[in-house]
Protein backbone atom coordinates (compact mmCIF):
# COMPACT_ATOMS: atom_id res chain seq x y z
CA UNK A 1 0.00 0.00 0.00
CA UNK A 2 1.32 3.35 -0.88
CA UNK A 3 0.92 6.12 1.67
CA UNK A 4 0.61 8.50 -0.82
CA UNK A 5 -2.04 7.61 -2.37
CA UNK A 6 -4.18 8.21 0.27
CA UNK A 7 -6.04 11.24 0.81
CA UNK A 8 -6.70 12.83 4.36
CA UNK A 9 -7.36 16.43 5.25
CA UNK A 10 -4.91 18.46 4.87
CA UNK A 11 -2.42 19.17 7.60
CA UNK A 12 -2.99 22.58 8.41
CA UNK A 13 -6.84 21.71 9.44
CA UNK A 14 -6.02 18.73 11.44
CA UNK A 15 -3.41 20.38 13.50
CA UNK A 16 -5.54 22.96 14.68
CA UNK A 17 -8.23 20.52 16.37
CA UNK A 18 -8.27 20.64 20.31
CA UNK A 19 -8.05 16.51 21.07
CA UNK A 20 -9.11 15.42 24.65
CA UNK A 21 -7.88 12.11 26.01
CA UNK A 22 -11.51 11.56 26.70
CA UNK A 23 -12.51 11.94 22.74
CA UNK A 24 -14.10 14.91 22.58
CA UNK A 25 -13.13 16.91 19.41
CA UNK A 26 -12.62 20.65 18.49
CA UNK A 27 -12.46 22.56 15.58
CA UNK A 28 -12.19 26.12 16.59
CA UNK A 29 -12.68 27.61 13.21
CA UNK A 30 -15.74 25.95 12.37
CA UNK A 31 -17.11 25.67 15.90
CA UNK A 32 -17.79 21.82 15.45
CA UNK A 33 -16.71 19.90 17.74
CA UNK A 34 -16.97 15.54 17.26
CA UNK A 35 -16.27 12.07 19.75
CA UNK A 36 -13.88 9.95 18.54
CA UNK A 37 -12.63 6.61 19.93
CA UNK A 38 -9.42 5.34 20.86
CA UNK A 39 -8.41 3.72 17.77
CA UNK A 40 -9.63 7.35 15.91
CA UNK A 41 -7.88 9.53 18.33
CA UNK A 42 -4.44 7.90 17.92
CA UNK A 43 -4.80 7.98 14.15
CA UNK A 44 -5.67 11.79 14.31
CA UNK A 45 -2.89 12.29 17.07
CA UNK A 46 -0.50 11.22 14.20
CA UNK A 47 -1.99 12.63 11.73
CA UNK A 48 -1.25 15.71 13.29
CA UNK A 49 2.37 14.79 13.52
CA UNK A 50 2.88 12.60 10.10
CA UNK A 51 1.03 11.54 6.82
CA UNK A 52 3.65 8.75 6.53
CA UNK A 53 1.84 5.87 5.84
CA UNK A 54 3.97 3.25 6.99
CA UNK A 55 4.41 5.42 10.14
CA UNK A 56 0.78 5.45 11.39
CA UNK A 57 0.16 2.17 10.55
CA UNK A 58 2.99 0.75 12.46
CA UNK A 59 2.79 3.09 15.62
CA UNK A 60 -1.09 1.49 15.60
CA UNK A 61 0.70 -1.73 15.58
CA UNK A 62 2.94 -1.07 18.18
CA UNK A 63 -0.80 0.72 20.52
CA UNK A 64 -2.66 -2.14 19.57
CA UNK A 65 -3.53 -5.19 18.93
CA UNK A 66 -4.30 -5.56 15.44
CA UNK A 67 -2.57 -6.86 11.98
CA UNK A 68 -1.34 -4.77 8.98
CA UNK A 69 -4.15 -5.64 6.91
CA UNK A 70 -7.02 -4.99 9.48
CA UNK A 71 -5.16 -1.26 10.69
CA UNK A 72 -4.81 -1.18 7.03
CA UNK A 73 -8.43 -1.43 6.00
CA UNK A 74 -9.72 0.65 8.86
CA UNK A 75 -7.44 3.47 8.42
CA UNK A 76 -8.23 3.86 4.45
CA UNK A 77 -11.96 4.08 6.00
CA UNK A 78 -11.48 6.27 8.46
CA UNK A 79 -9.07 8.66 5.81
CA UNK A 80 -13.10 8.31 4.42
CA UNK A 81 -14.98 9.86 7.16
CA UNK A 82 -12.26 12.37 8.23
CA UNK A 83 -12.66 13.87 4.86
CA UNK A 84 -16.26 14.28 5.34
CA UNK A 85 -16.24 15.94 8.38
CA UNK A 86 -12.75 18.19 8.06
CA UNK A 87 -13.31 19.44 4.49
CA UNK B 1 0.09 -4.24 26.89
CA UNK B 2 -1.57 -3.08 24.37
CA UNK B 3 -4.85 -1.89 23.12
CA UNK B 4 -7.80 -3.69 22.39
CA UNK B 5 -8.12 -2.66 18.73
CA UNK B 6 -11.90 -1.03 17.90
CA UNK B 7 -13.04 0.25 14.39
CA UNK B 8 -11.65 4.26 14.59
CA UNK B 9 -14.90 6.37 14.00
CA UNK B 10 -15.89 9.94 13.98
CA UNK B 11 -19.07 11.18 15.01
CA UNK B 12 -20.09 14.68 14.44
CA UNK B 13 -22.24 16.27 17.31
CA UNK B 14 -25.51 17.40 16.29
CA UNK B 15 -27.75 19.87 17.96
CA UNK B 16 -31.86 19.94 18.52
CA UNK B 17 -31.93 16.36 17.35
CA UNK B 18 -33.37 14.99 20.82
CA UNK B 19 -36.48 12.58 21.61
CA UNK B 20 -38.30 13.73 23.55
CA UNK B 21 -39.84 10.40 24.11
CA UNK B 22 -36.26 9.28 25.06
CA UNK B 23 -37.08 6.21 22.65
CA UNK B 24 -33.66 4.50 22.31
CA UNK B 25 -33.26 1.15 22.18
CA UNK B 26 -31.43 -1.06 24.41
CA UNK B 27 -28.09 -2.48 22.15
CA UNK B 28 -28.26 -5.33 24.13
CA UNK B 29 -27.41 -8.42 22.51
CA UNK B 30 -28.97 -12.00 22.10
CA UNK B 31 -26.73 -14.92 22.18
CA UNK B 32 -29.33 -17.64 22.57
CA UNK B 33 -32.94 -18.74 21.72
CA UNK B 34 -34.66 -20.58 24.54
CA UNK B 35 -31.77 -21.16 26.12
CA UNK B 36 -30.25 -22.43 23.20
CA UNK B 37 -26.51 -21.14 22.23
CA UNK B 38 -26.87 -19.51 18.07
CA UNK B 39 -23.05 -19.38 17.94
CA UNK B 40 -22.38 -22.85 17.54
CA UNK B 41 -25.83 -23.28 15.18
CA UNK B 42 -23.91 -21.19 12.76
CA UNK B 43 -21.34 -23.20 12.86
CA UNK B 44 -23.30 -25.98 12.26
CA UNK B 45 -26.01 -24.90 9.80
CA UNK B 46 -24.28 -21.65 8.08
CA UNK B 47 -24.85 -18.16 7.82
CA UNK B 48 -27.88 -16.83 7.64
CA UNK B 49 -29.59 -19.17 9.65
CA UNK B 50 -33.11 -18.86 10.40
CA UNK B 51 -34.29 -20.08 13.91
CA UNK B 52 -37.70 -21.03 15.15
CA UNK B 53 -39.12 -21.61 18.60
CA UNK B 54 -41.64 -23.69 19.02
CA UNK B 55 -42.18 -22.49 22.82
CA UNK B 56 -43.02 -19.32 21.56
CA UNK B 57 -45.24 -20.13 18.77
CA UNK B 58 -46.98 -22.25 21.46
CA UNK B 59 -47.30 -19.72 23.86
CA UNK B 60 -49.10 -17.62 21.51
CA UNK B 61 -51.30 -19.43 19.94
CA UNK B 62 -52.55 -20.35 23.46
CA UNK B 63 -52.61 -16.59 24.20
CA UNK B 64 -54.78 -15.97 21.45
CA UNK B 65 -57.26 -18.65 22.24
CA UNK B 66 -57.43 -18.34 25.62
CA UNK B 67 -58.07 -14.17 25.00
CA UNK B 68 -61.11 -15.07 23.13
CA UNK B 69 -62.37 -18.17 24.47
CA UNK B 70 -62.82 -16.58 27.61
CA UNK B 71 -65.07 -14.16 25.96
CA UNK B 72 -66.78 -16.04 23.34
CA UNK B 73 -68.38 -19.27 23.80
CA UNK B 74 -67.24 -20.73 20.30
CA UNK B 75 -63.92 -19.77 19.04
CA UNK B 76 -61.91 -21.32 15.92
CA UNK B 77 -58.54 -20.35 15.25
CA UNK B 78 -57.76 -21.06 11.25
CA UNK B 79 -53.59 -20.51 10.77
CA UNK B 80 -53.17 -18.61 7.76
CA UNK B 81 -50.83 -21.14 5.67
CA UNK B 82 -50.01 -18.19 3.46
CA UNK B 83 -48.32 -16.63 6.70
CA UNK B 84 -45.68 -19.21 7.33
CA UNK B 85 -46.23 -22.90 5.45
CA UNK B 86 -43.40 -24.79 7.13
CA UNK B 87 -44.72 -28.01 7.51
CA UNK B 88 -43.39 -27.91 10.86
CA UNK B 89 -44.84 -24.72 11.51
CA UNK B 90 -48.16 -25.96 10.55
CA UNK B 91 -48.71 -29.09 11.95
CA UNK B 92 -47.13 -26.87 15.64
CA UNK B 93 -50.21 -24.87 15.09
CA UNK B 94 -52.39 -28.08 14.27
CA UNK B 95 -51.26 -29.69 17.19
CA UNK B 96 -52.77 -26.82 19.11
CA UNK B 97 -56.38 -27.05 17.48
CA UNK B 98 -55.75 -24.24 14.50
CA UNK B 99 -57.42 -25.58 11.44
CA UNK B 100 -55.75 -24.66 8.40
CA UNK B 101 -56.77 -21.65 6.05
CA UNK B 102 -55.83 -21.94 2.60
CA UNK B 103 -55.93 -20.02 -0.23
CA UNK B 104 -55.04 -21.66 -3.12
CA UNK B 105 -54.56 -25.30 -5.01
CA UNK B 106 -51.38 -25.18 -3.73
CA UNK B 107 -51.58 -24.40 -0.16
CA UNK B 108 -55.17 -26.78 0.30
CA UNK B 109 -52.63 -29.68 -0.97
CA UNK B 110 -50.02 -28.48 1.63
CA UNK B 111 -52.75 -28.87 4.60
CA UNK B 112 -53.94 -31.88 3.14
CA UNK B 113 -50.30 -33.29 2.62
CA UNK B 114 -49.65 -32.21 6.54
CA UNK B 115 -52.81 -33.98 7.37
CA UNK B 116 -55.14 -31.84 7.54
CA UNK B 117 -58.35 -33.26 6.99
CA UNK B 118 -60.60 -31.26 4.69
CA UNK B 119 -63.18 -30.62 6.81
CA UNK B 120 -60.89 -28.70 8.96
CA UNK B 121 -60.05 -26.70 5.85
CA UNK B 122 -60.89 -22.63 5.80
CA UNK B 123 -61.05 -22.12 1.52
CA UNK B 124 -60.54 -18.56 0.76
CA UNK B 125 -59.07 -17.06 -1.70
CA UNK B 126 -60.00 -15.60 -5.00
CA UNK B 127 -58.32 -18.27 -7.58
CA UNK B 128 -59.72 -21.55 -6.72
CA UNK B 129 -59.36 -23.88 -9.85
CA UNK B 130 -62.41 -26.60 -10.61
CA UNK B 131 -60.90 -29.64 -9.66
CA UNK B 132 -59.61 -28.07 -6.22
CA UNK B 133 -62.90 -26.46 -5.66
CA UNK B 134 -64.55 -30.09 -6.51
CA UNK B 135 -62.31 -31.82 -4.27
CA UNK B 136 -62.86 -29.51 -1.30
CA UNK B 137 -66.63 -29.55 -1.46
CA UNK B 138 -66.45 -33.34 -1.85
CA UNK B 139 -63.97 -33.38 2.00
CA UNK B 140 -66.27 -30.92 4.07
CA UNK B 141 -64.16 -27.90 3.42
CA UNK B 142 -65.26 -24.25 4.99
CA UNK B 143 -65.69 -22.76 1.70
CA UNK B 144 -65.57 -18.83 1.28
CA UNK B 145 -66.81 -17.50 -1.92
CA UNK B 146 -65.25 -14.85 -3.67
CA UNK B 147 -67.17 -13.73 -6.48
CA UNK B 148 -69.96 -15.37 -8.65
CA UNK B 149 -68.36 -16.70 -11.00
CA UNK B 150 -66.94 -18.85 -8.46
CA UNK B 151 -70.77 -19.10 -7.21
CA UNK B 152 -71.76 -20.46 -10.07
CA UNK B 153 -68.40 -22.74 -10.62
CA UNK B 154 -69.54 -24.34 -7.15
CA UNK B 155 -73.50 -24.95 -8.03
CA UNK B 156 -72.43 -27.25 -10.49
CA UNK B 157 -69.71 -28.96 -8.46
CA UNK B 158 -72.33 -29.46 -6.46
CA UNK B 159 -74.74 -30.55 -8.72
CA UNK B 160 -72.07 -33.03 -10.27
CA UNK B 161 -71.34 -34.56 -6.75
CA UNK B 162 -75.38 -34.49 -6.27
CA UNK B 163 -75.09 -32.69 -2.96
CA UNK B 164 -75.73 -29.54 -0.86
CA UNK B 165 -72.76 -27.62 -0.35
CA UNK B 166 -72.45 -25.48 2.76
CA UNK B 167 -71.17 -21.91 1.65
CA UNK B 168 -69.76 -18.25 2.78
CA UNK B 169 -69.18 -15.15 1.19
CA UNK B 170 -66.34 -13.01 1.64
CA UNK B 171 -68.41 -9.56 2.01
CA UNK B 172 -66.15 -6.16 1.56
CA UNK B 173 -67.22 -3.22 3.33
CA UNK B 174 -66.37 0.73 4.91
CA UNK B 175 -65.37 0.23 8.54
CA UNK B 176 -64.20 4.02 8.67
CA UNK B 177 -61.24 2.37 9.99
CA UNK B 178 -59.13 0.65 7.34
CA UNK B 179 -58.80 0.86 3.65
CA UNK B 180 -61.25 -1.67 2.45
CA UNK B 181 -60.20 -4.44 0.80
CA UNK B 182 -62.87 -4.29 -1.73
CA UNK B 183 -61.07 -6.10 -4.31
CA UNK B 184 -61.51 -9.16 -2.73
CA UNK B 185 -65.77 -10.63 -1.97
CA UNK B 186 -68.86 -9.01 -2.92
CA UNK B 187 -69.49 -5.42 -1.59
CA UNK B 188 -71.97 -5.06 1.13
CA UNK B 189 -72.87 -1.66 0.30
CA UNK B 190 -73.34 -1.52 -3.58
CA UNK B 191 -75.38 -4.41 -2.73
CA UNK B 192 -73.68 -6.62 -4.33
CA UNK B 193 -73.73 -9.07 -1.30
CA UNK B 194 -77.05 -9.48 -0.73
CA UNK B 195 -77.69 -9.92 -4.41
CA UNK B 196 -74.83 -12.93 -3.85
CA UNK B 197 -77.14 -14.43 -0.78
CA UNK B 198 -80.54 -14.19 -2.91
CA UNK B 199 -78.77 -16.30 -5.25
CA UNK B 200 -77.56 -19.08 -3.06
CA UNK B 201 -80.78 -19.33 -1.27
CA UNK B 202 -82.36 -19.63 -4.62
CA UNK B 203 -79.66 -22.93 -5.33
CA UNK B 204 -80.94 -26.16 -4.51
CA UNK B 205 -77.21 -27.01 -4.44
CA UNK B 206 -76.09 -24.27 -2.06
CA UNK B 207 -76.58 -23.57 1.86
CA UNK B 208 -75.19 -20.05 2.87
CA UNK B 209 -73.69 -21.08 6.19
CA UNK B 210 -71.25 -18.59 7.52
CA UNK B 211 -70.09 -14.73 6.80
CA UNK B 212 -66.51 -13.68 6.25
CA UNK B 213 -64.28 -10.90 6.08
CA UNK B 214 -61.39 -9.54 6.29
CA UNK B 215 -60.67 -5.46 6.96
CA UNK B 216 -57.01 -5.20 6.50
CA UNK B 217 -53.57 -5.65 8.22
CA UNK B 218 -51.39 -4.72 10.72
CA UNK B 219 -54.74 -2.81 12.46
CA UNK B 220 -53.59 -1.22 14.93
CA UNK B 221 -56.69 0.57 16.09
CA UNK B 222 -59.41 -2.48 17.75
CA UNK B 223 -62.53 0.14 16.86
CA UNK B 224 -62.02 -1.10 13.32
CA UNK B 225 -63.08 -4.75 14.71
CA UNK B 226 -65.71 -3.49 16.52
CA UNK B 227 -67.23 -1.76 13.58
CA UNK B 228 -66.66 -5.23 11.24
CA UNK B 229 -68.66 -6.70 14.07
CA UNK B 230 -71.24 -4.88 14.21
CA UNK B 231 -71.45 -4.35 10.10
CA UNK B 232 -71.50 -8.33 10.15
CA UNK B 233 -73.74 -9.35 12.56
CA UNK B 234 -76.06 -6.46 10.96
CA UNK B 235 -75.93 -8.12 8.00
CA UNK B 236 -76.19 -12.07 9.55
CA UNK B 237 -79.59 -10.38 10.76
CA UNK B 238 -80.71 -9.17 7.45
CA UNK B 239 -80.11 -12.03 5.30
CA UNK B 240 -81.48 -14.67 8.02
CA UNK B 241 -84.40 -12.68 7.84
CA UNK B 242 -84.94 -12.76 3.78
CA UNK B 243 -83.79 -16.27 3.38
CA UNK B 244 -84.39 -17.99 6.39
CA UNK B 245 -80.84 -19.00 6.43
CA UNK B 246 -78.60 -19.81 9.55
CA UNK B 247 -75.50 -17.85 10.04
CA UNK B 248 -73.48 -20.81 11.88
CA UNK B 249 -70.21 -18.89 11.97
CA UNK B 250 -68.66 -15.11 11.07
CA UNK B 251 -65.17 -15.44 9.84
CA UNK B 252 -63.38 -12.12 11.01
CA UNK B 253 -60.46 -12.88 8.97
CA UNK B 254 -56.93 -11.44 10.88
CA UNK B 255 -54.88 -8.43 10.32
CA UNK B 256 -53.64 -8.42 14.00
CA UNK B 257 -50.46 -6.71 14.59
CA UNK B 258 -47.26 -8.10 14.98
CA UNK B 259 -44.84 -6.13 17.76
CA UNK B 260 -42.99 -5.11 14.33
CA UNK B 261 -41.78 -1.94 14.01
CA UNK B 262 -43.62 -0.54 10.69
CA UNK B 263 -41.45 1.89 8.95
CA UNK B 264 -43.00 5.16 9.78
CA UNK B 265 -44.27 4.33 12.71
CA UNK B 266 -43.94 6.85 15.15
CA UNK B 267 -44.13 4.87 18.28
CA UNK B 268 -42.23 1.57 19.37
CA UNK B 269 -44.04 -1.35 18.83
CA UNK B 270 -44.57 -1.99 22.31
CA UNK B 271 -46.59 1.31 22.90
CA UNK B 272 -48.54 0.83 19.95
CA UNK B 273 -49.56 -2.68 19.25
CA UNK B 274 -52.34 -3.92 20.96
CA UNK B 275 -52.39 -7.26 22.80
CA UNK B 276 -54.97 -10.14 22.06
CA UNK B 277 -56.92 -9.69 24.89
CA UNK B 278 -57.32 -5.67 23.78
CA UNK B 279 -58.38 -6.96 20.00
CA UNK B 280 -60.49 -9.87 22.29
CA UNK B 281 -62.24 -7.30 24.53
CA UNK B 282 -62.97 -5.17 21.67
CA UNK B 283 -64.61 -8.02 19.27
CA UNK B 284 -66.18 -10.47 21.79
CA UNK B 285 -67.56 -7.16 23.54
CA UNK B 286 -69.34 -5.83 20.31
CA UNK B 287 -70.43 -9.39 19.18
CA UNK B 288 -72.16 -10.12 22.82
CA UNK B 289 -74.11 -7.03 22.54
CA UNK B 290 -75.05 -7.70 18.75
CA UNK B 291 -76.33 -11.10 19.23
CA UNK B 292 -77.65 -10.93 23.05
CA UNK B 293 -81.52 -11.16 21.12
CA UNK B 294 -80.72 -14.80 19.44
CA UNK B 295 -81.02 -17.07 21.89
CA UNK B 296 -84.31 -15.62 22.51
CA UNK B 297 -85.56 -15.93 18.81
CA UNK B 298 -83.86 -19.55 18.89
CA UNK B 299 -80.68 -18.94 16.87
CA UNK B 300 -77.62 -20.60 17.68
CA UNK B 301 -74.37 -18.43 18.67
CA UNK B 302 -72.37 -17.97 15.36
CA UNK B 303 -68.84 -19.50 15.96
CA UNK B 304 -66.39 -16.65 15.77
CA UNK B 305 -63.75 -17.81 13.27
CA UNK B 306 -60.40 -15.83 13.86
CA UNK B 307 -57.50 -16.21 10.65
CA UNK B 308 -55.02 -14.75 12.50
CA UNK B 309 -51.06 -15.12 10.87
CA UNK B 310 -48.59 -12.75 11.87
CA UNK B 311 -49.60 -11.75 14.95
CA UNK B 312 -49.15 -15.60 15.99
CA UNK B 313 -45.23 -16.50 13.95
CA UNK B 314 -43.71 -13.24 13.82
CA UNK B 315 -41.77 -13.10 16.97
CA UNK B 316 -41.32 -16.99 17.08
CA UNK B 317 -38.60 -16.78 14.38
CA UNK B 318 -35.05 -14.78 14.56
CA UNK B 319 -32.80 -14.65 11.03
CA UNK B 320 -29.55 -14.58 11.81
CA UNK B 321 -27.00 -13.03 9.83
CA UNK B 322 -23.44 -12.70 9.34
CA UNK B 323 -21.37 -9.59 8.44
CA UNK B 324 -19.40 -9.71 5.33
CA UNK B 325 -17.99 -6.31 3.90
CA UNK B 326 -18.36 -2.64 5.49
CA UNK B 327 -17.28 0.47 3.91
CA UNK B 328 -18.01 4.33 4.77
CA UNK B 329 -20.82 5.93 2.46
CA UNK B 330 -19.99 9.45 1.10
CA UNK B 331 -22.15 10.92 3.20
CA UNK B 332 -20.03 9.79 6.51
CA UNK B 333 -22.26 6.95 7.38
CA UNK B 334 -21.38 3.46 7.58
CA UNK B 335 -22.34 0.69 5.89
CA UNK B 336 -22.35 -2.96 6.73
CA UNK B 337 -23.17 -5.40 4.13
CA UNK B 338 -24.80 -8.58 5.50
CA UNK B 339 -25.30 -12.25 3.81
CA UNK B 340 -28.94 -11.74 4.18
CA UNK B 341 -31.01 -9.24 2.38
CA UNK B 342 -34.50 -8.89 1.19
CA UNK B 343 -34.45 -12.17 -0.67
CA UNK B 344 -34.90 -13.65 2.88
CA UNK B 345 -36.14 -11.12 4.40
CA UNK B 346 -39.48 -9.46 2.32
CA UNK B 347 -40.40 -7.88 5.58
CA UNK B 348 -37.57 -5.34 4.85
CA UNK B 349 -39.72 -3.51 2.80
CA UNK B 350 -42.36 -1.98 5.45
CA UNK B 351 -40.76 -2.93 8.86
CA UNK B 352 -37.54 -1.39 10.58
CA UNK B 353 -36.53 -4.86 12.20
CA UNK B 354 -34.99 -4.93 15.50
CA UNK B 355 -31.25 -5.91 14.86
CA UNK B 356 -29.30 -6.95 18.38
CA UNK B 357 -25.67 -8.20 17.79
CA UNK B 358 -25.02 -12.00 18.71
CA UNK B 359 -22.91 -10.55 21.31
CA UNK B 360 -21.80 -7.20 23.56
CA UNK B 361 -19.77 -4.80 21.04
CA UNK B 362 -17.33 -2.35 21.95
CA UNK B 363 -17.30 1.00 20.34
CA UNK B 364 -19.75 3.89 20.43
CA UNK B 365 -23.22 3.53 18.14
CA UNK B 366 -23.33 5.59 15.04
CA UNK B 367 -25.79 5.40 12.55
CA UNK B 368 -25.20 2.48 10.00
CA UNK B 369 -27.15 1.05 6.69
CA UNK B 370 -27.17 -2.58 6.66
CA UNK B 371 -27.39 -4.00 2.86
CA UNK B 372 -28.05 -7.01 1.93
CA UNK B 373 -25.95 -8.97 -0.32
CA UNK B 374 -27.81 -8.75 -3.74
CA UNK B 375 -26.33 -6.77 -6.44
CA UNK B 376 -29.38 -4.53 -6.47
CA UNK B 377 -29.54 -1.25 -4.96
CA UNK B 378 -32.77 -2.18 -3.44
CA UNK B 379 -31.15 -4.69 -1.52
CA UNK B 380 -31.40 -2.62 1.94
CA UNK B 381 -31.97 -4.83 5.72
CA UNK B 382 -32.26 -1.24 7.75
CA UNK B 383 -31.58 2.03 5.98
CA UNK B 384 -30.74 3.47 9.05
CA UNK B 385 -30.07 2.10 12.74
CA UNK B 386 -27.36 2.70 15.47
CA UNK B 387 -24.92 0.12 16.21
CA UNK B 388 -21.64 -0.09 17.11
CA UNK B 389 -18.57 -0.71 14.65
CA UNK B 390 -19.40 -3.93 12.95
CA UNK B 391 -16.21 -6.32 11.91
CA UNK B 392 -16.11 -9.29 9.25
CA UNK B 393 -17.48 -12.22 10.72
CA UNK B 394 -19.62 -10.43 13.31
CA UNK B 395 -23.40 -12.15 13.53
CA UNK B 396 -26.60 -10.61 14.49
CA UNK B 397 -30.48 -11.39 15.14
CA UNK B 398 -32.81 -9.52 12.73
CA UNK B 399 -36.73 -10.33 14.43
CA UNK B 400 -39.65 -10.95 14.59
CA UNK B 401 -39.34 -12.80 11.24
CA UNK B 402 -41.78 -14.88 11.31
CA UNK B 403 -44.57 -13.86 9.49
CA UNK B 404 -44.45 -14.13 5.56
CA UNK B 405 -40.46 -14.16 5.07
CA UNK B 406 -40.57 -17.84 4.30
CA UNK B 407 -43.58 -18.00 2.09
CA UNK B 408 -42.49 -14.41 0.48
CA UNK B 409 -38.40 -15.36 0.47
CA UNK B 410 -37.00 -15.87 -3.39
CA UNK B 411 -34.41 -17.87 -4.74
CA UNK B 412 -32.74 -14.62 -6.59
CA UNK B 413 -29.06 -14.32 -6.79
CA UNK B 414 -28.33 -16.25 -3.49
CA UNK B 415 -30.01 -19.67 -2.46
CA UNK B 416 -32.23 -19.82 0.51
CA UNK B 417 -30.88 -20.68 3.81
CA UNK B 418 -31.80 -23.65 6.06
CA UNK B 419 -34.77 -23.30 8.80
CA UNK B 420 -33.84 -24.68 12.16
CA UNK B 421 -36.83 -24.97 14.66
CA UNK B 422 -35.89 -25.26 18.67
CA UNK B 423 -38.41 -27.57 20.34
CA UNK B 424 -40.15 -27.43 23.49
CA UNK B 425 -37.10 -29.56 25.23
CA UNK B 426 -34.04 -27.52 23.65
CA UNK B 427 -33.59 -29.67 20.83
CA UNK B 428 -32.43 -28.30 17.31
CA UNK B 429 -34.15 -29.95 14.29
CA UNK B 430 -33.85 -28.51 10.71
CA UNK B 431 -37.28 -28.13 9.19
CA UNK B 432 -35.84 -27.21 5.72
CA UNK B 433 -32.77 -27.84 4.69
CA UNK B 434 -30.52 -25.59 2.90
CA UNK B 435 -31.15 -25.31 -0.87
CA UNK B 436 -28.67 -26.31 -3.18
CA UNK B 437 -27.74 -25.44 -6.91
CA UNK B 438 -29.39 -28.99 -7.74
CA UNK B 439 -32.74 -28.02 -6.55
CA UNK B 440 -32.67 -24.87 -8.32
CA UNK B 441 -31.66 -25.96 -11.43
CA UNK B 442 -32.66 -29.63 -11.02
CA UNK B 443 -36.01 -28.18 -12.57
CA UNK B 444 -34.41 -26.66 -15.82
CA UNK B 445 -33.78 -28.84 -18.87
CA UNK B 446 -31.48 -27.46 -21.43
CA UNK B 447 -32.10 -28.44 -25.23
CA UNK B 448 -29.48 -30.69 -26.60
CA UNK B 449 -28.33 -28.34 -29.20
CA UNK B 450 -27.30 -25.80 -26.41
CA UNK B 451 -25.72 -28.26 -23.74
CA UNK B 452 -21.60 -27.36 -23.27
CA UNK B 453 -19.01 -28.58 -25.03
CA UNK B 454 -20.92 -26.72 -28.23
CA UNK B 455 -20.87 -28.93 -31.15
CA UNK B 456 -19.57 -26.08 -33.40
CA UNK B 457 -17.34 -24.92 -30.73
CA UNK B 458 -17.27 -21.14 -29.39
CA UNK B 459 -16.61 -18.23 -31.25
CA UNK B 460 -13.49 -16.55 -30.29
Amino acid sequence: MNGQAVEFPKQALLTRLALSDSGFVFDPVTGNSFTVNTSGLSILRLLQKTEDWTDIIATLQAEFEVSYSVAERDVLEFATALRSAFK
Amino acid sequence: MKQTWVKPFLTAHRMGGMNKFGAVRAQNHQSDIDGVEIAPLLEKYGSPLFIVSEKTLRDNVRRLRRAFATRWPKVRHGWSYKTNYLAAICNVLHQEGSWAEVVSEFEYRKARANGVPGSRIIFNGPWKPNDILELAAQEGATIHLDHLDELYALEQVACKLGKQVPVGIRLNFDTGYTDSWSRFGFNLESGAAKDAVQRIAASPWLKLTGLHSHIGTFVLDVRAYSAQIRIMTDFMEQVERDTGCVIEYLDIGGGFASRNALQGMYLPPDQIVPSFEQYAEAICGTLMEATKGRAAAGKPLPTLILETGRAVVDDAEILVTTVVGGKRLPDGRRAAILDAGINLLFTAFWYNHEVKPLRPLNGIAEETVLYGPLCMNIDVVRASIMLPPLNVGESLVIRPVGAYNNTQWMQFIQRRPAVVMVTQNGEVSVIRASEQLEDVSGLEQVPLALQQPFPQGIPA
